[in-house]
Parts: structure tokens; C-alpha cells; sequence
């Protein structure tokens, strides 16, 4: 589904990714960890098309197309998701007004017509029910006066509404107490079917616990230094980062532990 | 690369979707302006003698005054003598039905979406569309006047009402007010002009629609409404242009009468052409709004929807004379290219446990200039009035203006004024946010900027919201992808 080759990014003229490798295939869950500053945010960015970043090499097949090359609406609209770590308020726009837009544009984008408003409606119910998410929110202006949680959770509504083949979720878990954290991962196990993928962007262990993960990646200077399954995760948490600071040499080898 | 700033200017900077002009054969007065052009178009209205000694006297009054100097641009050099104060289409016998009105005219009118043929017509709403100098058509009269409802264009009113007009004209904005007012009411053509008697809901929106399409014309025409003892009705003008190079000055004078607890709303949708992206050509707008709550417990609400013109200037405003009145007044301006927006209101606290709400929303884009200006002015008598004004400024792009200047006078120690102000920006965050949900620049900012004008658009008649929504979003729309 995704295939990212020897990516290289920067921001205002300092790389940051220097040669990021990644593959992601249909129904797989991955998730990125890896030490502040280690360019996981920027890979989220860079997949999305936020205009800050620069692309200095490599390339991002996503489904066979040339994810780079198409605008930020255009990678949403072939099924790219990005749960924002910081969900920007927008006054006075309706949460559903502002989903249907969404939702409609994608649809355009593929020839299909408007969804009716029944439908829409019939849609929206099914999945506020499906991740127990507050109808009060929902018609609440776009986050504005949302808590931390609320905004987060907002996020993986509107990504079970518009049901993108991946969903990139950038430290979703950060600033969650342990409830909202149950919540929000429950949601995102119930969005799991097999085909759709998800690329796990967090600090900590913690989350894993409850989004399982297929595949484990350490991002650290903008390489991806090693990758194993679930089990490398609770390795980290127990030993931090610095083993691995001293073996980053070690990226060819990590690379064969890459899926295919 | 294409960046966001670069859409934002594209967005910014779109054309004007009704600048066609309709040829169609015009009567139009001798160019310049003395007291015989006063004389020429009251004789063309055929109006009585007293109205005649009424428009002469504004004349005079007019000479003698100055143009403003203290908004926020500099007066532009307007040459009246380079104009004709009158033009109409040249066919107008008496019309006694649509059937009669030249089908060029109704063509042009549902070019602009104004359907005039009643079977058309959205369900509720009484147009009275002005062409120019006169009104070509108003429909629905039959069954308005059955509840005792009358609509008809000012010059009507004048043959069909004199008394109701002697009695009511200039009370509210009377000719010495400001230049403008005298010149409006020297040389004013047509217009509208609504009575709601005692007792009677208005059942359905009354609307004006102004269409400015003769060259080297002005259009000067006069509104006025009275709502009698414990009527209610509701009031929509529209408004556009053809594209000419050359400015066109508009200074209409609208008048509102609201006796015991009567309601007027009035709403305006303003789409004159505004000007080319350089800044050339345009409607000058200069216009005199005021109400008057002369009864207890009547209200008077203005909206307004202002995305025209080259230069707006025009202040609606409420006297709250009656005890316990209440005036509102709720804006949206756009300013975009080098257009210019000077507008608020100003609320005058006379009588006791008066209120009024002041909401200003302005949005400036490329290199507009928008200022709220405002003035809440408490009088010694008002005592308990209160007063809520916010005024919020949002900006597209950093080449633009946001400007406000409030003014608060109050001579009554119970009085309650509160202002609230902020002043924001179209973030590349929230574009990017839409962005990455589907949703095109040109749709995001379109998006952006309705939620942060719905406060002013939900008092809309709802038919008109959604035209509102549309227009915002039109006069925003670029090239983007």
C-alpha cells in the first residue's frame, strides 16, 4: 500500500529525514517510535503535504502513485488520513457540516454523487454509536472549546466517518489520561478490517498495549534504525533509546527485518 | 511550488460574476446638476408641488455643504456635473402588469436570479425590482394589499399615498444630515416604499432588488418603511452593477418607522461591482440608513451582507426613542483587492430601558481596507439602557487592513456599555487541517470564513443565508487548482 524509499526531507533548510525507509501493506498496523527530535512528526507531515517541508530525495509510492507529487486534498482524497497531535479549532464551522463537506469532496474525487442527507445522517449515527462518541460534540463547532481528550477523540470520529485506507495517527495518545487513552484505542481497533492500514506515531509503549502493532519501527536522526514486532516495543521501554544510539550503523541490517 | 500564499491571492482576487450590462433604450436627464435637473426629474415623476419645494430646498442645503473628511480613506474627486441624475428605460408608459414590463429587463433580472413572473417566484418573497432610476416591477401587490399591506416603488407612493409620505418623509433622516442625504433627497428617482398597518404580521419577506446599468448614472434612491402599532415585517434589498471602468456614485437614504411595538428587520445583501484587482472602476456607496423606535417595546434590526462596491461608507443606525426598544445591528463586510469598507452603526439610547447589539464582523483580503465605526450614545433620560457591541476583524493574506474606532458617549449613570474586539487570521494550520480532509484551499477558506460570519448570516431570512453563504464564498473564489 505505502512504499517510502530512501525519503529525505527538510525544514528551512535543515534535513531532517535522511534516507527513511518504510513498507506498509494492506490491513497492517505499524508503529514508529523513537526520541524527540528523531523526525517522526516530520514523516507524518511529509506524507500529508504540509507546505513547511521540503522533499530532498527519495520518493512515497502510495498504492502505486506518486504520493509527493500530489497536493495535501488530493493525498486525503486517494485515502490518506493524518490524526493531528494538535487539532486546530475552526469557529463557528459545524463538526457535520464540516464532515459532510469532507466526506462529499472525496467522493467526488472518486465519481461517486453527494451523499443524501438521510444517508449521511444514517452514517454519522452508526459511527458515533460505534465508538461511543459524544452527538453533543457533534454538532459543536470544529474543536472549538474542545478538551485535549475531546479534540482526540474528534480525530478517530472523523476517521471512522471517512474510512481512508491508511490513517496516520501522529502521538494521538499524548495528553490522554488513561480513560480517554481506553477510548480512543478501543475506537481504533473497532475501524480495523483487514484491508485498512495505520501507522502508529507515540512516545511510549503505553498505547501499544492497546493497539497492538504488527511491526515496531525506531526512527532516530531520520532513519529507521531498527524494526521487529510488538515485543521491541516493551524492549524499549525498558532499555530507552541509547543501545540503539550506538548501534545506528546497524540500518542496513535493521532493513532486513523490514516486511515484504 | 504553489504555496498557500499564492492561493490566498488567487482566492483573493476573482472577478466580478455580474458585471454584464443590458441594452435597452434610456430616457436620461441632461448631464450635470442645478436646480433645473431638480425640476426635470420631479416633473418626469410628476410629482406634486410640495414635494417639488421639498427636493429644492435639499438642493439648496446640499450647496452649502462640505464633503466628509474624517472616514478612514481619502474622499475620491467626484465630478457631479459630469453626470446624468436620472435614467430609465424609455418604454415606461403605466405599467398595470408584468405582462407589460419590457422582456429585456425581466431577462436581466433572472440573469441575476430575480425571477419577476410571479409562477417563478421563491414562495413568501415580494419583489419591487429598480432598474436604474425607476422600479420596473413589484409583484405579490394584489395580495399584500388585501391584508392592508402596501409595497410599491416611491414614485407610486407618492401619486397612490401622498399623505402617509408627506407625513412620514425626512423625519428620520432629514436633508441637513450630511451631504449625501441633502443630494438623495435633491435628486432621488425611485426607491420602495412599505406601510404595515396596525395589527398586521407582514406574511410574507418583502424585498427590494437595485440594478445600477447605465453608464455615467448614478442611482439615488429612497427607502422608506413604517410599521404601524403592532406590525411586524421583514425586509431584504439586493443589490448589483455592470462592470464600467469609469466609478458610479450611489448615495441611497433609507428611512424606518416603527411605532408601538411594532418590528422592522432589515437585511441587505450589497453586491455592487467593486472595482477591477487594481482598483479601477467601481460603485462609490455612500449611504444613509437610520431607524427610528418611535413607540414602546418596538425593535428595529439591521443586517447587512457587504461584499461590493469600491468603496462602501454607510452607518445604519437606530434612534431607541421609545421606552424599552430595542436596536440591533449585525454586519459582515468584505473587503478584497484595493476595495475600501467604512460602516458600523450607531445606536442612540433616548428612552428608558433602551437596548441595542452591535455584532461587526469584517474580513479583508488582498489589499481591502475594512474599519468598523461605531458610536453608542446614552442620553441623560435613558436610564437601565444597555448596549453589547463586539466587533471582530479577520484577515486573508498580510497585505490588508482592519481598523476600528468606537465611539462611546453616556450621559446616564445606569447605563451598562460593554465592547469586546478581536482581530484574527486564517491560519495555514486550519487550511491545512481542511486540506488534509479532502477539502480544496478554495473550499476551506470559503468554509473559514462562513463559520466565522455566522452569527450575521443566521439572522438572515433563511432563503438569503444561503445566497449570503454562496456570495461569500464567490467573492473569495480564485483559480485555485
Amino acid at each position: 500500500m505505502l512504499s517510502i524509499k530512501n525519503l529525505k526531507a527538510s525544514v528551512e533548510g535543515k534535513e531532517i529525514l535522511k534516507g527513511l525507509n518504510l513498507e506498509v501493506n494492506a490491513g497492517e498496523v505499524h508503529a514508529i517510535m523513537g526520541p524527540n527530535g528523531s523526525g517522526k512528526s516530520t514523516l507524518a507531515s511529509v506524507l500529508t503535504g504540509k507546505e513547511a517541508y521540503d522533499v530532498t530525495g527519495g520518493q512515497a509510492l502510495f498504492e502505486g502513485k506518486d504520493l509527493l507529487d500530489l497536493s495535501p486534498e488530493d493525498r486525503a482524497r486517494e485515502g490518506v488520513f493524518l490524526a493531528f497531535q494538535y487539532p486546530v479549532e475552526i469557529p463557528g464551522v459545524s463538526n457535520i457540516n464540516f464532515l459532510k463537506t469532507a466526506l462529499n469532496e472525496i467522493r467526488a474525487y472518486k465519481g461517486l454523487p453527494n451523499l443524501e442527507a438521510k444517508e449521511f445522517l444514517k452514517l454519522l449515527k452508526e459511527k458515533q454509536k460505534l465508538l461511543e462518541f459524544d452527538a453533543a460534540l457533534a454538532n459543536r463547532s470544529l474543536n472549538e472549546g474542545f478538551s485535549g481528550g475531546e479534540k482526540k477523540r474528534n480525530e478517530i470520529f472523523q476517521l471512522a466517518m471517512l474510512d481512508p485506507k491508511l490513517a496516520i495517527l501522529d502521538e494521538t495518545d499524548s495528553g490522554l489520561d488513561i480513560d480517554a487513552l481506553r477510548i480512543v484505542s478501543r475506537g481504533v481497533n473497532k475501524l480495523r478490517n483487514g484491508k485498512n492500514s495505520f501507522i502508529i506515531i507515540t512516545h511510549y509503549q503505553r498505547l501499544l498495549e492497546y493497539i497492538v502493532p504488527d511491526f515496531v519501527h525506531v526512527l532516530y536522526k531520520g532513519q529507521i534504525v531498527k524494526s521487529g514486532t510488538k515485543e521491541l516495543a516493551l524492549e524499549l521501554e525498558e532499555k530507552g533509546y541509547d543501545w540503539l544510539k550506538e548501534d545506528s550503523h546497524e540500518t542496513e541490517a535493521a532493513e532486513i527485518l523490514l516486511p515484504r | 511550488m504553489s504555496t498557500d500564499l499564492d492561493i490566498l491571492k488567487d482566492v483573493s482576487t476573482e472577478e466580478y460574476k455580474y458585471g454584464f450590462t443590458t441594452n435597452i433604450e434610456m430616457e436620461m436627464a441632461p448631464i450635470g446638476l442645478n436646480e433645473d435637473t431638480v425640476r426635470y426629474i420631479s416633473a418626469k415623476k410628476n410629482e406634486p408641488e410640495w414635494l417639488l419645494e421639498w427636493r429644492l430646498k435639499a438642493y439648496r442645503q446640499f450647496e452649502k455643504m462640505e464633503w466628509p473628511s474624517w472616514q478612514n480613506f481619502e474622499m475620491p474627486s467626484m465630478d457631479l456635473q459630469s453626470i446624468s441624475f436620472y435614467a430609465a428605460p424609455r418604454k415606461k408608459a403605466k405599467l398595470n402588469s408584468l405582462e407589460e414590463v419590457d422582456p429585456e429587463l425581466l431577462a436581466t433580472f433572472e440573469k441575476l436570479g430575480i425571477p419577476l413572473t410571479e409562477q417563478k417566484m421563491l414562495a413568501g418573497v415580494a419583489v419591487d425590482a429598480v432598474f436604474d432610476s425607476v422600479s420596473v416591477a413589484t409583484t405579490f401587490k394584489g395580495k399584500l394589499k388585501e391584508m392592508g399591506v402596501i409595497f410599491c416603488s416611491f414614485g407610486e407612493a407618492v401619486q397612490e399615498y401622498p399623505d402617509l409620505v408627506k407625513k412620514f418623509l425626512g423625519t428620520v433622516v432629514p436633508h441637513t444630515d450630511n451631504i449625501f442625504a441633502a443630494l438623495n433627497a435633491a435628486v432621488f428617482s425611485d426607491g420602495s416604499f412599505v406601510y404595515i398597518p396596525k395589527g398586521v404580521r407582514c406574511p410574507m419577506e418583502l424585498s427590494t432588488y437595485f440594478r445600477i446599468n447605465a453608464e455615467n448614472t448614478g442611482q439615488f434612491e429612497r427607502t422608506l418603511i413604517v410599521a404601524d402599532d403592532d406590525s411586524y415585517v421583514s425586509y431584504l434589498e439586493g443589490c448589483t452593477a455592470p462592470m464600467r471602468d469609469e466609478n458610479q456614485l450611489h448615495a441611497a437614504v433609507v428611512e424606518l418607522i416603527a411605532l408601538e411595538n411594532a418590528e422592522i428587520k432589515y437585511s441587505t445583501v450589497q453586491n455592487w461591482y467593486p472595482g477591477d484587482k487594481d482598483g479601477k472602476g467601481g460603485i462609490y456607496n455612500f449611504v444613509t440608513k437610520r431607524g427610528i423606535c418611535k413607540g414602546v417595546n418596538s425593535k428595529i434590526s439591521w443586517t447587512q451582507v457587504e461584499t461590493g462596491s469600491a468603496i462602501t461608507w454607510k452607518y445604519p443606525s437606530v434612534i431607541l426613542r421609545g421606552d424599552n426598544s430595542t436596536g440591533e445591528f449585525y454586519s459582515v463586510a468584505l473587503t478584497k483587492n484595493k476595495q475600501v469598507a467604512d460602516t458600523g452603526t450607531k445606536m442612540y439610547h433616548i428612552g428608558k430601558n433602551t437596548r441595542s447589539r452591535i455584532i461587526s464582523k469584517g474580513i479583508s483580503a488582498g489589499e481591502g481596507q475594512n474599519s468598523y465605526r461605531g458610536l453608542v450614545q446614552v442620553g441623560s433620560g435613558a436610564d437601565n439602557a444597555r448596549n453589547f457591541t463586539q466587533c471582530d476583524s479577520l484577515l486573508i493574506g498580510d497585505q490588508c487592513g482592519a481598523h476600528t474606532f468606537p465611539y462611546i458617549e453616556s450621559k446616564n449613570n445606569s447605563a451598562m456599555v460593554e465592547h469586546e474586539a478581536t482581530t484574527s487570521k486564517i491560519g495555514e494550520d486550519q487550511i491545512f487541517y481542511l486540506n488534509q480532509r479532502g477539502i480544496d484551499t478554495e473550499k476551506a477558506v470559503a468554509l473559514i470564513v462562513n463559520g466565522y460570519a455566522k452569527e450575521v448570516l443566521n439572522q438572515l431570512p433563511m432563503e438569503f443565508a444561503v445566497e449570503a453563504q454562496k456570495l461569500l464564498a464567490i467573492s473569495l473564489e480564485g483559480s485555485v487548482g
